[in-house]
């Protein structure tokens, strides 16, 4: 029984050497054939993206280091770190920086807690509750310059506006007819640039949350319901933390769009009023003060602003997609 | 003894769940109220339109829709609509065409470090398109590209790419490893596989990803603004150049708005039930 495995290990070994001599080149060159069969259908997108998604910002952190205005454009000349200087001693800059994390912060922290107000009620069955749920929607489906439009002119107006006709109608009806009519405007920009996101996000961070609702385990709430826990216990100890990861990538995914917010500042307050956030200074800085220098400057910074937003975004999005592989 | 009991705690239940559904009800109606209030105001004559207080039951007409589309000889809307036609299409097919070969290479055969790859798209999403937007101003207008619709072309899709990636991919990781092993028994080429077996599987996955990245173009304000201005302009330039005008606008804005709007409405809810998988990439199904 021995002796035929015997020899067919001396034959194996025997062959050996030329084997090994020749296998490696030709099984590495196949080898790297199919690594790159594999990779091929992924490179033209990949390709892509690099090509016009990075090159720019590369060419924005070479334009950042120098003194060019394009009202000038022969005194184009290097400086070196000089925009930097420029840009973070500039208070139009630093005011911007508050006013975006300030209107970051209470956008989506108002939206995500309407959001999960509104998504545990329409977790419930009730008559009309599609209809509810497509008109609950229809704000995040409107064109954002449209939404934007709406509650510049026709809400907030002080002569024509809705929230002012209301509060005349109701004086004229209950009271003396001198109802107080405000540009709201004016008296408060940010939170009306504010109050827009919030009706447009709110959507978005209850479809979030309501289908964080859905995956919730049903067996769990049952049980806890049996035993004689309140509907309070189950929320608080149940469903809430069920829902934290998904109240996570909601308020994630809002910071990321809020903080480049363009459309709301510029056809509301023109980001006059204390309003301009980062995205608009810096679109002010190039397209109206032509200062290329500075404006490169100032997108590097919000680069680097944002990659810190961007890595615990990233480690939220990988624990719930873990999260969805173990689960299913 | 225990049905007497029960008696009351179910009618409270009773009060307590018709009570929800009406907060619901009135949550709803609050968030359309201004919607359902542009709606109305597009079909009232501009001097109801600007009444305070508002004149709710002002006869209704299509006026507003009329001076929208050029009636009054103001600019006709219609190039830039076709603009942000031509921009949406182009570049869903564009994206469509270089991601589903990329999913295919994230998910179904996966090359080493798929998941490093994943991410670089998604950062890209996270980087302020702001900061890359000066030197492609600069570039094209040096190549005279500026005002040209299909330099938005080219920035929309590698805006919707990570979007349509990763949509993609979570799609097709879905799809039984029994079917795509079957078509590679048959010997067919990667394309064929790509057109003939996964594409018809996950149909419905991608025509959510395209409606949603048509809307995310349809949209999209910063790039059309900086770098289109009078030939090339899109449907939302198009929007923020419209109040410029004196005198009464406010029916026609509403009309201008809604006919604006209702691509993306239609889109929204046809995509519906995919809407949240697709802006959370993927994450949330």
């Amino acid at each position: 029984m021995t002796a035929p495995s015997t020899v067919n290990a001396a034959a194996r070994a025997g062959d050996g050497p030329r084997r090994t001599a020749r296998r490696p080149r030709t099984r590495t060159r196949a080898r790297r054939a199919s690594t790159w069969a594999v990779r091929a259908p992924l490179l033209p997108a990949l390709v892509f993206v690099i090509a016009v998604t990075q090159l720019p910002f590369l060419a924005t952190l070479v334009l950042s280091l120098f003194d060019w205005n394009s009202f000038h454009p022969g005194s184009r000349r290097f400086t070196g770190l000089a925009n930097y200087a420029t840009v973070l001693g500039d208070s139009t800059v630093r005011e911007a920086v508050v006013t975006t994390t300030l209107l970051t912060a209470s956008v989506v922290a108002a939206a995500l807690v309407l959001g999960l107000a509104l998504a545990l009620l329409l977790d419930r069955r009730f008559p009309g509750r599609a209809l509810v749920r497509t008109m609950l929607i229809t704000p995040f489906l409107l064109v954002p310059v449209a939404a934007a439009l709406l509650w510049k002119h026709l809400l907030l107006n002080p002569e024509y506006g809705l929230l002012n006709g209301v509060l005349a109608w109701a004086s004229r009806l209950f009271g003396d007819g001198g109802a107080p009519q405000p540009d709201w405007v004016s008296a408060a920009p940010l939170i009306a640039v504010g109050a827009a996101l919030v009706w447009q996000w709110t959507p978005f961070m209850m479809l979030i949350v309501l289908a964080g609702l859905r995956s919730r385990p049903y067996e769990a709430t049952e049980a806890a319901r049996l035993d004689g826990a309140s509907e309070a216990q189950i929320f608080r100890y149940l469903t809430l933390p069920h829902l934290r990861r998904y109240l996570e990538l909601g308020a994630l995914l809002g910071s990321i769009h809020i903080v480049q917010n363009f459309d709301a500042v510029f056809t509301i307050t023109s980001g006059s009023l204390g309003t301009a956030n980062l995205p608009y200074t810096i679109y002010q800085i190039f397209y109206q003060a032509h200062e290329y220098g500075q404006a490169s400057a100032a997108g590097v910074l919000a680069v680097l602003g944002s990659l810190v937003i961007a890595s615990v975004a990233l480690r939220v999005v990988s624990s719930l997609l873990r999260g969805e592989a173990s689960r299913g | 003894m225990t049905a007497v009991a029960a008696q009351p705690a179910r009618s409270h239940g009773r009060h307590r769940r018709m009570f929800l559904g009406l907060l619901a009800w009135l949550a709803g109606i609050v968030f359309f109220l201004p919607v359902a209030w542009m709606i109305l105001t597009a079909l009232h004559s501009e001097t109801d339109a600007a009444a305070n207080p508002p004149a709710v039951t002002a006869p209704l007409g299509l006026d507003g829709y009329r001076s929208f589309f050029g009636a009054g000889g103001g600019p006709s809307p219609w190039p830039s609509l076709i603009n942000s036609t031509t921009v949406a299409v182009t570049s869903t097919a564009l994206v469509l065409l270089l991601a589903l070969p990329a999913a295919y290479a994230l998910s179904v055969r996966p090359v080493r470090g798929w998941r490093d790859a994943l991410f670089f798209f998604l950062s890209t999403k996270m980087m302020p398109v702001v900061a890359g937007l000066l030197p492609v101003y600069v570039f094209a207008g040096k190549t005279g590209l500026l005002d040209n619709v299909w330099l938005l072309v080219v920035l929309h899709t590698s805006m919707n790419l990570p979007v349509a990636v990763w949509m993609t991919q979570s799609f097709l990781a879905d799809v039984p490893a029994s079917i795509v092993e079957a078509a590679r028994v048959d010997g067919a080429r990667l394309p064929t596989v790509l057109a003939r077996v996964l594409a018809p599987v996950i149909a419905p996955g991608l025509a959510a990803t395209a409606l949603i990245c048509c809307i995310l173009s349809w949209n999209e304000l910063l790039f059309a603004r900086v770098l289109t201005s009078v030939t090339a302009q899109t449907a939302p330039v198009f929007l923020t150049g419209f109040v410029t005008g004196e005198g009464l606008f406010l029916a026609q804005l509403c009309a201008a708005s809604v006919v604006i709007s209702l691509p993306v409405l239609a889109a929204g809810l046809a995509a519906q039930d995919k809407l949240v998988q697709g802006l959370s990439l993927g994450a949330v199904k």
